[in-house]
């Protein structure tokens, strides 16, 4: 999963009155990814240190003339280069304070964009669409510009690529509604013009984002309706006809965002690889109606891997340098990390496998989607990307290297060291971003406790399941790791937690929960919160006699939570109690509370019956007077899931009562004890279908009702046939 | 075409045909009649008449012995308010805000005379119990007392002078005292020296409306001197009128008590709230073996949606009228035999004669307002559906005219002639004829009308529309001839009874040979129009006729009554015809007769001789005389029982009376000359969405 890590504030922005624009020109990278240059909207150009959050140095033009396009870094002459009033090139060094003493150029048209990037060199981009290398520009800078685009033809976006072989300048262009892309390569020049298809209903591009890959330049490019399209096109030109006509452009729909209400105004898509773009602007799919928010979403799987609130009003401006996004939102420009592992159909559907870390530092032997896929393509690229990867793991800062460390600790240091080490990791860092080393983290503590029958740490263990970022697939020996060392609590907690505990466990632990005695259940400690919902249920079976013995229910209850050690003498108490056998509580408080876990837990009929024949009879007849005791209490008291606790569902305790009655109905027939329970089920059966007999009754004649009621407005005027007979 | 094919095609045919009893419908609902509210009522125990009166000035009069049958309408005046009423034996006198008091002329059904009681608006009137004084309640604070002559009324003389308006009264049955409710106080005065010798303060209400004046809007003078009050703070108050003291006090509502009424034997009073309920108090002794008696409050009725201003208590029941514009009788159960007709709620809202008048020939619609009248050309359809469907509507019913009455009289009858091409009303002091050509675009008065024709009761042109028959005086009937310059009299139609009472129906036979008029007297006279000569008078039955009409064929009379019979009458043999007598033998069904509104139309199918088209409020009925009458037992309502057989069987169990519901609250069901059926609805909901919010509203004096 791709990750945002917590931003940072990189400087405060000034933005436009009516909070159109961000104020900000471009963040445009400098000598290395820790460095830009960012330029403001009027006349300042500042240098910053990225992970210091500083500024190295400041340059202003005078007052009265503008910066009209963002400033860039050469990083072959170190040099800077800016273009103000349109027309003027500047170029300077770090080392110059004044910009008014430094070099400047008058060219004779109006410059759109100077681009740089590294590997390349600077290229101009005139607004009417020529582009000049810097260097010969300079060289005769009164040289005559040629025109390019036609008349009403607007430059609205503009990059640089550089390729093994080739320096790329694209820009596209508006003309009357319609949209092209400019592909001028340079040395030797050619110019292909290509055509975007349009959008219905008319809709402009917000924002457009390249890359090359394969010899292909990628484009994608969001529109308001929250599409976002892929074009590619060959960075080799076509042949001796290139730019004469404009050719269409093939594209493909690479995700359609959710946009809410209305349609996007400021927002912008980013690529960061090939599965995964970074977009701003555009509402979080489970978050409401605000556009606010900065996510990341992957292409392959048409998913959301992970989402931030930007906190005020993002611009729809959004750069990325390395592994850093920098976002202008509110009145700050933030600076945002992020992470993403190489997409995967394991990783995608939370059965990655990293118990062993060695694997997981060998990305290439998972199966990559991205190889599965374009298997031929993805060969040449293969070395590049994993270079990139490792790049990136360096660069990665400190957490990880942490858990890498934690990790190396669990598989040696003695219990304690290691409890406190994870405690200390989960505490200190937020656990957003702890989610893939969360598994890890899990899957190693399980082996090493598998491995070594000495060594076992519940809490940690505990703590890393109440963080939720676990799974069973995640970690698959836990849940069987807590039944072998009677964790319970951890059993609960695991059935709790996790949504995809296979039926095979479940029973497992159903298994576990039902043969334990009542005198070792209440040893356990379990989870407050149900323990309080059982306790409540319980108290109404006996609160009236308390009453009769001049107890109110709630010293009871006092004195339960004070007995809690001496379980197993209320539990005689209780068999001692004259009420009927049906309106006592089968298994004690804490054996209660784990089959209410079980019960809540999600499964599906067809892979749970065969587990659920393995229970013994014996098993079953306890189980299933349990279910009929909170059938019994749910159906007399009314007794919803008051207060919110957690608590299982009547149609759940319903279902579990059914499946076990398939399960073990000749066995139960044959057993004489379980006579009189079956024949209490079958008149609740009789009770239900009647009442449901009569519900359906009544909603017949509702029903009738309500067509009777439909009758049609007669208006002021009509013609009836009608017949007497 | 082979011979099978043929016989196939013959018989297709004949199905494309319509069925006997299939009808083409136009539902009109764009009659927007609106009744205005209730505003006084008073009931003459010894003539079982309600007379009621509405807030436009229109006085009803209501026969309780005859099924409620509203038997006379006695049309509004502009300015006339009326507030109260008062009966003096079988006089009825009116007085109101326009400080006048009127007597009615209930034989000719307008008002006799008025006379101005010089004290400005009058409040309440109120006449003793031996019917020679008149007391009048008035704004400037006196009680006028007249006295009650043959002919007329003379003012007597003023009782002493209060400070602040007279809003009740009530005489002490022994009429030596007058009891008189004011603001915030009730008097009572010595009739003979016309002294006030007690005053009785009426508390205020609690909290904000403490500071405003407490109005005791009714009072009641009982025989043992109790004075019963309610007043605008909510309350009925029981006072002891010998000592003046305040006996008892029942706060009954938030709002005003604004009527009271007590029932003759003064053991049981009503009070009617602006909550719309009427709640009753009994005078019984509270505890089992007391000897005591005293005022209890017992139940509390909710018929009414808003104020309920009027309350009359009869023998049996308790009636009621107010804003929401419905006359509701509500019959006390430990009173009448229990699941009888008497014990039924009857609820009268739409009124018991036509407003509607329609042009068979010319397809168009008159309706009646109290202020003018409006002319409809009904819509055009083209299409054929089967039953149940609706056609679509080709032409739009079309407003073609809204001629406004002149003069300050409501108008009282009108009539439309079957060719579209004469309009005639009349109010009580004037009558009008119109000429409409020009596909009824252009509408001229004909000036020219015989000095003898100056007002109509009821309204009747001749089939061929040759003529106009008018209801005068005495039940005569005036007949006219049209022509294009002038109209001429022609003949005073009277009947040999010599009736005083008014004729309100009116039928001349298809044929034009006769006439049958009925009167409020019962009487049914049939004129030959050919001689000019009262022809025969149907044997006089004791219910009022509601409907009569002539079959264009057999020249049978056919008369529905007001107690749900229907008689049929050989106009050639003078008898009642064969199938009258089997009906009258076997007996109406039982469920025919438990109905509650009057039959107000009777029309006749040419298509069919055998069948009579009847409707009241809440459906029509086509009488088909060729098919057996309903038993006792039979099921009576059976139509949705017949359309679910299979019409071999259907001939098995149907009877003579087919009767449809589909359409509600009828103002009208007419037969076009194209057989197509006229039903004019007032839906109920459409009138009341038109009342005003049903919340107390701000009063005078309040």
């Amino acid at each position: 999963m791709a990750a945002l890590y917590e931003g940072y504030t990189l400087c405060g922005l000034a933005p436009a009155q009516n909070l159109l624009s961000s104020g900000i020109q471009g963040v445009e990278a400098e000598r290395d990814s820790d460095h830009v240059v960012v330029t403001d909207s009027t006349r300042s150009v500042t240098l910053y240190k990225v992970s210091d959050q500083k500024p190295l140095s400041s340059w202003t033009v005078k007052q009265g003339q503008t910066l009209t396009c963002s400033a860039v870094y050469n990083s072959q002459t170190k040099e800077y280069v800016a273009v103000s009033d349109g027309k003027v090139i500047r170029i300077w060094k770090e080392e110059e304070i004044l910009l008014d003493k430094a070099f400047k150029a008058t060219v004779s048209s109006d410059v759109c964009r100077v681009h740089c990037v590294a590997g390349g060199e600077p290229v101009v981009l005139f607004q009417r669409g020529a582009v000049r290398l810097l260097d010969s520009l300079l060289s005769a800078p009164q040289q005559p510009i040629e025109e390019v685009l036609a008349q009403e033809e607007v430059i609205r976006w503009s990059t640089n690529i550089v390729t093994e072989s080739q320096q790329v300048v694209i820009f596209t262009t508006e003309q009357k509604g319609d949209h092209f892309l400019y592909l001028q390569r340079l040395n030797p020049n050619t110019l292909q013009r290509y055509r975007l298809e349009r959008e219905d209903p008319g809709l402009s591009p917000l924002s457009f984002s390249a890359s090359c890959k394969d010899r292909h330049i990628r484009l994608l490019y969001l529109y308001p309706n929250g599409h976002v399209y892929q074009s590619l096109v060959p960075v080799r030109g076509l042949g001796a006809d290139e730019g004469a006509q404009a050719l269409l452009m093939p594209r493909s729909l690479l995700l359609a965002l959710p946009i809410g209400e209305g349609l996007l105004e400021a927002a912008s898509a980013q690529v960061l690889d090939d599965a995964h773009v970074a977009v701003v602007g555009v509402p979080h799919p489970s978050a409401g109606a605000g556009k606010d928010f900065l996510c990341i979403w992957n292409t392959n799987f048409q998913t959301l891997q992970a989402g931030k609130e930007m906190a005020g009003k993002v611009y729809g401006q959004l750069w990325r340098y390395s592994n850093k996004l920098f976002i202008p939102h509110g009145k700050t420009l933030s600076v945002i990390p992020y992470e993403w592992p190489k997409s995967s159909l394991a990783s995608a559907l939370g059965k990655l496998r990293q118990a062993k870390t060695e694997e997981s530092k060998a990305p290439t032997s998972v199966p990559s989607w991205n190889n599965i896929l374009h298997e031929e393509k993805a060969h040449p690229s293969r070395t590049v990307e994993t270079r990139k990867t490792r790049t990136n793991r360096k660069s990665q800062s400190a957490p990880s290297l942490t858990n890498d460390h934690i990790l190396e600790l669990i598989k040696t240091a003695p219990v304690e060291e290691v409890q406190k080490k994870v405690e200390v990791l989960l505490s200190r860092t937020d656990v957003q971003g702890l989610q893939p080393s969360v598994g890890q983290l899990a899957s190693t503590l399980v082996s090493r406790s598998l491995d070594d029958p000495a060594f076992y740490t519940p809490s940690s263990l505990a703590q890393l399941v109440h963080t939720r970022c676990l799974c069973h697939s995640v970690c698959p020996d836990l849940v069987l790791l807590a039944l072998e060392r009677k964790d319970y609590f951890l059993c609960q907690l695991c059935l709790q937690f996790f949504p995809d505990i296979p039926e095979a466990v479940t029973c497992a632990c159903l298994k576990a929960f039902i043969s334990m005695s009542d005198v070792d259940a209440e040893k356990v400690s379990v989870e407050p919160d149900s323990v309080s919902f059982m306790e409540s249920l319980m108290a109404r079976e006996r609160g009236p006699r308390g009453l009769q013995n001049g107890f109110s229910p709630a010293s009871t209850e006092v004195d339960r939570s004070d007995g809690l050690g001496v379980g197993g003498t209320r539990a005689e108490d209780k068999e001692k109690a004259s009420t009927p056998t049906e309106q006592i509580c089968p298994v004690g408080l804490h054996k209660a509370v784990l089959l209410n876990e079980i019960l809540q837990t999600a499964y599906s009929d067809s892979f749970l019956l065969p587990h659920l024949k393995d229970l013994s009879s014996q098993h079953v007849l306890l189980f299933l007077q349990y279910l009929q005791f909170l059938y019994l209490k749910y159906s007399q008291d009314a007794f919803p899931q008051m207060h919110g606790l957690r608590s299982p569902s009547l149609t759940q305790i319903m279902d579990w009562v059914c499946l076990l009655l398939d399960a073990h109905f000749t066995v139960l027939v044959m057993t004489p004890e379980a006579k009189g329970l079956l024949l209490n089920l079958h008149s609740f059966v009789k009770s239900q279908v009647r009442l449901v007999s009569e519900l359906g009754k009544i909603e017949g004649s509702l029903q009738e009702l309500n067509k009777m009621k439909v009758k049609k407005d007669v208006g002021q005027y009509s013609i009836e046939v009608i017949e007497l007979f | 075409m082979t011979k099978k094919q043929r016989k196939f095609s013959d018989r297709k045919e004949k199905k494309t045909e319509v069925k006997m009893g299939e009808f083409k419908v136009h539902r009109v609902r764009f009659f927007d009649y609106m009744p205005t509210a209730i505003r006084a009522m008073a009931f003459n125990s010894r003539t079982e008449r309600l007379a009621l009166a509405r807030a436009d000035g229109a006085l009803e009069i209501f026969n309780f012995a005859d099924n409620y049958f509203q038997e006379k309408v006695i049309p509004g005046q502009d300015g006339r308010a009326v507030e109260a009423l008062c009966w003096v034996g079988q006089r009825l006198f009116s007085a109101g805000l326009n400080g006048e008091i009127t007597e009615y002329d209930l034989e000719n059904l307008r008002p006799r005379y008025t006379v101005e009681a010089y004290g400005g608006p009058i409040w309440t009137i109120s006449s003793n119990s031996h019917g020679t004084l008149l007391a009048v309640g008035c704004e400037d604070g006196t009680v006028k007392m007249f006295e009650i002559l043959e002919e007329r009324i003379q003012f007597q003389r003023n009782l002493d002078r209060q400070k602040g308006r007279i809003i009740s009264l009530s005489w002490h049955p022994s009429g030596t005292l007058i009891a008189a409710g004011m603001m915030d106080m009730i008097r009572i005065f010595d009739a003979e020296t016309g002294r006030a010798t007690h005053r009785l303060l009426v508390e205020r209400g609690v909290g904000a409306s403490k500071s405003k004046e407490v109005v005791v809007w009714s009072i009641v003078f009982l025989s043992d001197h109790t004075i019963v009050s309610g007043d605008s703070a909510g309350k009925v108050q029981i006072w002891d009128g010998v000592t003046g003291t305040l006996v008892r006090t029942h706060l009954v509502t938030k709002w005003d008590v604004l009527a009271l009424s007590v029932s003759k034997d003064e053991s049981s009073l009503v009070a009617g709230t602006s909550e719309g309920t009427v709640v009753q108090f009994q005078f019984i002794s509270s505890t089992v073996d007391q000897q005591d008696k005293e005022w209890v409050r017992t139940r509390t009725f909710k018929n009414h949606s808003h104020d309920v201003r009027a309350l009359a208590h009869t023998e049996t029941a308790v009636v009621s009228g107010g804003m929401d514009t419905q006359l509701v009788v509500r019959p006390l159960l430990e009173k009448v035999e229990k699941n009888t007709q008497e014990s039924a709620l009857r609820k009268m809202t739409l009124p018991h004669r036509s407003l509607v008048c329609c042009a068979k020939k010319a397809g168009l619609l008159l309706f009646q307002f109290p202020d003018h009248l409006e002319l409809w050309r009904l819509g055009e359809s083209d299409g054929h559906g089967k039953p149940g469907d609706s056609l679509p509507v080709k032409r739009k019913p079309e407003k073609l005219i809204q001629l406004k009455r002149k003069g300050e009289d409501h108008i009282c009858c009108s009539a439309l002639s079957p060719c579209g091409g004469w309009l005639a009303y009349s109010t009580v002091t004037s009558f009008r004829l119109y000429r409409l050509q020009n596909n009824n675009i252009s509408v001229t008065k004909v000036s020219k009308l015989p000095k003898d024709l100056r007002w109509a009761h009821q309204l009747c042109f001749s089939p061929d529309s040759s003529k106009l028959f008018a209801s005068s005086s005495h039940s005569s009937v005036i007949v006219i001839a049209l022509n294009q310059p002038e109209c001429k009299y022609l003949h005073t139609l009277k009947p040999k009874s010599g009736s005083r009472q008014p004729v309100h129906l009116l039928f001349a036979s298809e044929d034009g040979k006769w006439l049958a008029t009925a009167n409020a007297d019962c009487e049914i006279h049939v004129y030959n129009l050919d001689k000019l000569k009262l022809h025969c008078t149907v044997p006089v039955y004791s219910s009022c006729p509601t409907a009569i009409a002539i079959h264009p064929t057999t020249s049978n009379l056919v008369a529905v009554h007001a107690d749900q019979q229907i008689f049929e009458f050989s106009l050639v043999q003078k008898e009642y015809t064969e199938w009258s007598r089997k009906l009258q033998k076997q007996g109406l069904h039982s469920l025919w007769l438990e109905r509650d509104t009057p039959i107000t139309r009777v029309a006749f199918n040419p298509k069919n001789p055998a069948h009579i088209i009847l409707h009241d409020m809440f459906m029509f009925c086509i009488i088909d005389q060729s098919l057996p009458l309903p038993e006792a037992k039979t099921p009576f309502y059976n139509q949705i029982t017949l359309r679910s057989l299979p019409e071999p069987q259907r001939l098995v169990h149907s009877h003579a009376f087919k009767i449809c519901k589909n359409f509600q609250h009828l103002m009208c069901v007419s037969l076009l000359e194209d057989h197509s059926l006229v039903v004019v609805e007032r839906p109920l909901l459409n009138i009341m969405s038109q009342l005003p919010a049903p919340v107390r509203q701000k009063k005078f004096a309040t």
